[in-house]
């Protein structure tokens, strides 16, 4: 399909906003401004419209696919959450009008927004409070990694470790370095986390720990308890990575089992749309001890019971945002808790779980599951066996897309081979995952039967399979027209 | 429930299914110690009175009638074809591209927004976004000392007190060393004071355009000085002004950042906005984050790819360029969308008219007693007065009728409490300019 700069004819004309009378040249001597105008598309608004809505329907979304897609919890957005962020009451806000004089008692129902979110927040994981700020949830770690450093600094801790098992996300890993500290892998056992080998690995030098419950296989670290001894013992702090949130609501709190630090994916959790790969917001929350660092400025509920903003905060790390977070998107976080209470917060998690486990067991037979137990809201399956057909699990992904689903994450977590992880998360109905698993027998029927087909496979979608070592070696990153 | 469409007869197939006879046995793995000690939310409400609920706290929002605020964000206007097109499910629930045969859409969109804005900064590539322009900031600080395996930094206090705020925080921990050049009197970056202070340590000199208090300047001589001490330079500009304004890579920038709100987001509280970042060709395996590729399928048509992804945490983990993995696509997107509508002319009419609305607002209100300009170099939009007074107390007392006289830098910068920043854009008007003005001279004394 053509690009936009490439259906542009020059002196066509789209929206033009004003009228000045003057010129740049007119305003600003010559040499500041720039050589020539910029090379933009000269298209008309209908051209627009038509060109991105094209490119619309080139996309698979949750509103018009099923996406199973593990770690990444592709749940229903609900619709009345975008209604709930566009009131103009919320979106036309200046960000800096509550920091200037005057400015708190214009801002009261955007800091109510910030301060209602972060208190159901805290209720939900257990933890004493939390912060807006992170824009997404790397940075919601990367916050958390240097709240941990704060922590240690201010007790006078050396510490320049941080331990990260084999089953994380690559955001945990990334994270840790980015925060200065050294990265130590350790690998789980049974699918779990060993105290054995924490223990081993653990030593005065470790900062924390960070870690996914359930983890990236979907199963509930079961020696939890001797862990948080453990680390507790050698003054670690303990991280919840809580992309996997999606599982626990209502049946475990994370502040109340002893870890010190999580990030909440809104984006994942509580229903606020990927929108393509952002923009998420990645909340922390913090135990007791960690409160004082949380980044600046807070909002709090004056005596009179009006909102107010705090930034004289002496040990705070700092802010992570320009303001506050993504208000945007935290706002339809806040519309979905309110709408579904506790009780549906917890019902969300509990059918997560019925309806991957339900999965689990329809695909048992054709697929082999590593750890075959009662799983949390997602599951990891081998696709090994099939190898043997010359068929891997990129090309069972790619058969998939052709009928219609989205593929389920492939070669994640790194510590199963050929590996397939289903999340079909609590929105979706029986029927769906009947037809979704009835399609994927049939799949891997044909994988032992006609493997080129799924080697082949997509056929029917905008493209076929792209040339992503052409795509690296070329490096065609803009358009020339 | 919402959003859980089981019937009581499925969830009980379900259960047979699994071979557990209740939703609680599920979670038996849970030792009975962890459970919650409370679970105390408030209980669900009906659509209609949840969204009655956050009416009800938009509704505690007073908008100011008249306001120039800007330090660094800006209420321009945005299409209505931008929230018509942005919000189409296809685009808003989609994931992240990464079944490419699966996300055509996405990804040419994202190849084009790159194009965007690399033709805006006059630059060679650019990535998919990051968070906003703090985090471009301290991630083009990131790739200046892996290119040049330093860690010094000169910083100039012209760059928004916020991104410098957020880039100490998130380089605590690093062995960074940030030097920031104080302005001069005037407000104006201290160009010999930063030059003296670039060196052979130097990993990059951090500079932006316009300044925070509006000014505008040509860099090519302090980038210039910059290079042959081997040292990266890094501008941060302004996208509607940079439709007329020297761009990044004509100054020679190696990395150019932006937050990309004013070209599309509503202000909306703080975000989510979006980090423009582009760079030299030199640099693109330091860039972090999604870049999308063109690349053709096995039938030889042309497609679009997320490429060069062993930069990324998810393949190199704790050796990544970063750990980024969401970023601001939507955002992105809309960006995008707004700039193919308002095009060329529409990108340059915006920068003039709020060019054109700050000089008139400079006429108006330095005509009034004891109110002068800080200094008398170009501005842009943004323009930084001096006021007879405390700035607070005539803000203060401005905002009590509804008109938000626009930044206190005060704030963040010691010495400027009579300092006031006013911004225009498109959007304003010479009456409100003048409405100002007027109550602004009935404030001060003779």
């Amino acid at each position: 399909m053509k690009t936009i700069f490439a259906q542009s004819s020059s002196g066509r004309k789209g929206v033009i906003p004003a009228k000045p009378e003057r010129t740049a040249e007119d305003m600003l001597p010559k040499y500041l401004l720039r050589r020539t105008p910029p090379r933009m598309p000269q298209v008309s608004e209908l051209d627009v419209v038509r060109h991105f809505t094209a490119l619309s329907r080139k996309n698979y979304n949750i509103d018009n696919n099923f996406y199973p897609l593990g770690s990444c919890t592709m749940k229903y957005n609900p619709k009345f959450m975008e209604y709930a962020a566009s009131l103009p009451g919320f979106a036309l806000m200046h960000p800096l009008l509550a920091q200037q004089p005057g400015g708190e008692s214009m801002t009261q129902g955007s800091l109510e927004v910030i301060h209602e979110t972060e208190r159901l927040l805290a209720e939900v994981t257990g933890m004493a409070a939390f912060s807006l700020q992170p824009m997404a949830g790397a940075q919601g770690e990367l916050t958390g990694a240097l709240l941990i450093a704060a922590y240690h600094k201010h007790k006078g801790n050396k510490k320049s470790k941080i331990i990260c098992p084999d089953s994380a996300h690559g955001t945990n890993p990334a994270t840790a370095a980015l925060a200065g500290y050294e990265v130590i892998n350790i690998a789980s056992k049974d699918g779990v986390l060993d105290p054995q080998i924490l223990g081993n690995a653990l030593d005065d030098s470790v900062a924390a720990l960070m870690m996914t419950c359930p983890n990236t296989l979907g199963l509930f670290e079961k020696h939890l308890p001797e862990l948080v001894e453990k680390l507790r013992a050698s003054d670690a702090l303990l991280y919840y990575d809580g992309a996997n949130f999606n599982a626990i609501m209502g049946r475990m709190r994370v502040g109340d089992v002893g870890f010190d630090v999580v990030h909440l994916n809104l984006h994942k959790t509580m229903g606020t749309p990927h929108g393509g790969g952002g923009p998420g917001s990645g909340p922390v929350g913090v135990s007791e001890r960690l409160v004082p660092f949380l980044p600046g400025p807070c909002v709090y509920k004056k005596t009179d019971g009006s909102f107010a903003l705090q930034d004289n905060l002496p040990l705070s790390i700092g802010r992570v945002t320009p303001f506050y977070g993504h208000f945007g998107v935290f706002i339809k976080a806040l519309a979905y808790m309110l709408r579904l209470g506790g009780h549906g917060l917890a019902r969300a998690s509990d059918f997560a779980v019925l309806n991957a486990n339900y999965m689990r067991k329809r695909l048992e037979r054709v697929l082999e599951i590593p750890y075959n137990e009662i799983c949390m809201h997602e599951f990891v399956a081998s696709a090994s066996a099939y190898e043997t057909h010359g068929v891997k699990a990129l090309d069972i992904a790619k058969a998939l897309l052709e009928r219609g689903y989205h593929a389920p994450t492939v070669y994640f977590p790194l510590i199963i081979k050929e590996c397939l992880m289903f999340e079909p998360t609590e929105t979706e109905n029986k029927a769906t995952l009947d037809k979704f698993c009835d399609d994927l027998i049939e799949i891997l029927e044909q994988a032992e039967k006609n493997p080129e087909n799924l080697r082949a496979a997509p056929v029917n979608l905008p493209v076929r399979r792209l040339d992503e070592t052409k795509a690296a070696r070329e490096m065609v990153l803009v358009d020339e027209v | 429930m919402p959003f859980v469409p089981h019937t009581p007869e499925e969830t009980q197939e379900m259960l047979a299914c699994i071979g557990v006879d209740s939703l609680d046995n599920l979670f038996a793995c849970i030792p009975a110690g962890m459970r919650p000690k409370h679970f105390n939310l408030p209980d669900g409400l009906s659509e209609y009175e949840s969204c009655s609920r956050l009416e009800d706290m938009a509704g505690r929002n007073k908008h100011p009638s008249i306001s120039f605020m800007g330090g660094g964000f800006y209420d321009h206007s945005i299409p209505k074809a931008v929230d018509a097109l942005s919000g189409r499910g296809e685009f808003l629930t989609a994931y992240t591209p990464y079944q490419a045969e699966a996300a055509q859409g996405t990804l040419q969109a994202i190849f084009e927004y790159q194009t965007v804005v690399t033709r805006l900064m006059g630059m060679d590539v650019a990535n998919a976004s990051v968070y906003d322009a703090g985090s471009a900031l301290f991630e083009a600080a990131m790739m200046a000392a892996r290119a040049t395996g330093r860690t010094r930094f000169v910083l100039d206090e012209g760059v928004n007190p916020l991104y410098r705020s957020m880039l100490n925080t998130l380089t605590a921990n690093l062995s960074m060393k940030i030097l920031t050049i104080k302005r001069d009197k005037t407000g104006l970056p201290d160009l010999n004071a930063l030059n003296g202070a670039i060196d052979g340590q130097t990993a990059a000199v951090m500079v932006q355009n316009p300044t925070f208090f509006g000014n505008v300047l040509d860099y090519t001589d302090l980038f210039q000085q910059a290079k042959t001490v081997g040292a990266l330079s890094v501008l941060c500009v302004y996208p509607v002004m940079q439709a007329v304004l020297k761009t990044p890579g004509e100054m020679r920038a190696d990395i150019a950042v932006a937050d990309g709100q004013s070209v599309g987001q509503p202000l909306n509280f703080g975000g989510p906005y979006l980090g423009m970042m582009a760079c030299s060709k030199a640099l693109i395996r330091q860039l972090p984050g999604r870049i999308a590729g063109r690349t053709v399928d096995l039938e030889g048509k042309t497609g679009y790819v997320l490429t060069l992804q062993a930069r990324e945490q998810h393949i190199r983990r704790a050796k990544a360029t970063s750990n980024i993995c969401s970023n601001q696509a939507l955002c992105a997107l809309r960006s995008l969308i707004h700039i193919s509508l308002l095009g060329p002319e529409g990108l340059i009419k915006t920068a003039e008219r709020s060019l054109e609305l700050s000089r008139y607002a400079e006429a108006k209100l330095c005509a009034l007693p004891g109110v002068t300009r800080l200094n008398n170099a170009p501005f842009g939009n943004e323009l930084a007065l001096r006021l007879p007074g405390p700035a607070k107390d005539f803000y203060a007392s401005l905002a009590r009728e509804g008109i938000i006289a626009g930044t206190l830098p005060g704030h963040w910068y010691e010495g400027e409490e009579n300092t006031l920043l006013v911004a225009c854009t498109e959007k304003n008007t010479e009456s409100q300019i003048d409405r100002f003005a007027a109550a602004l001279k009935m404030r001060i004394k003779p």
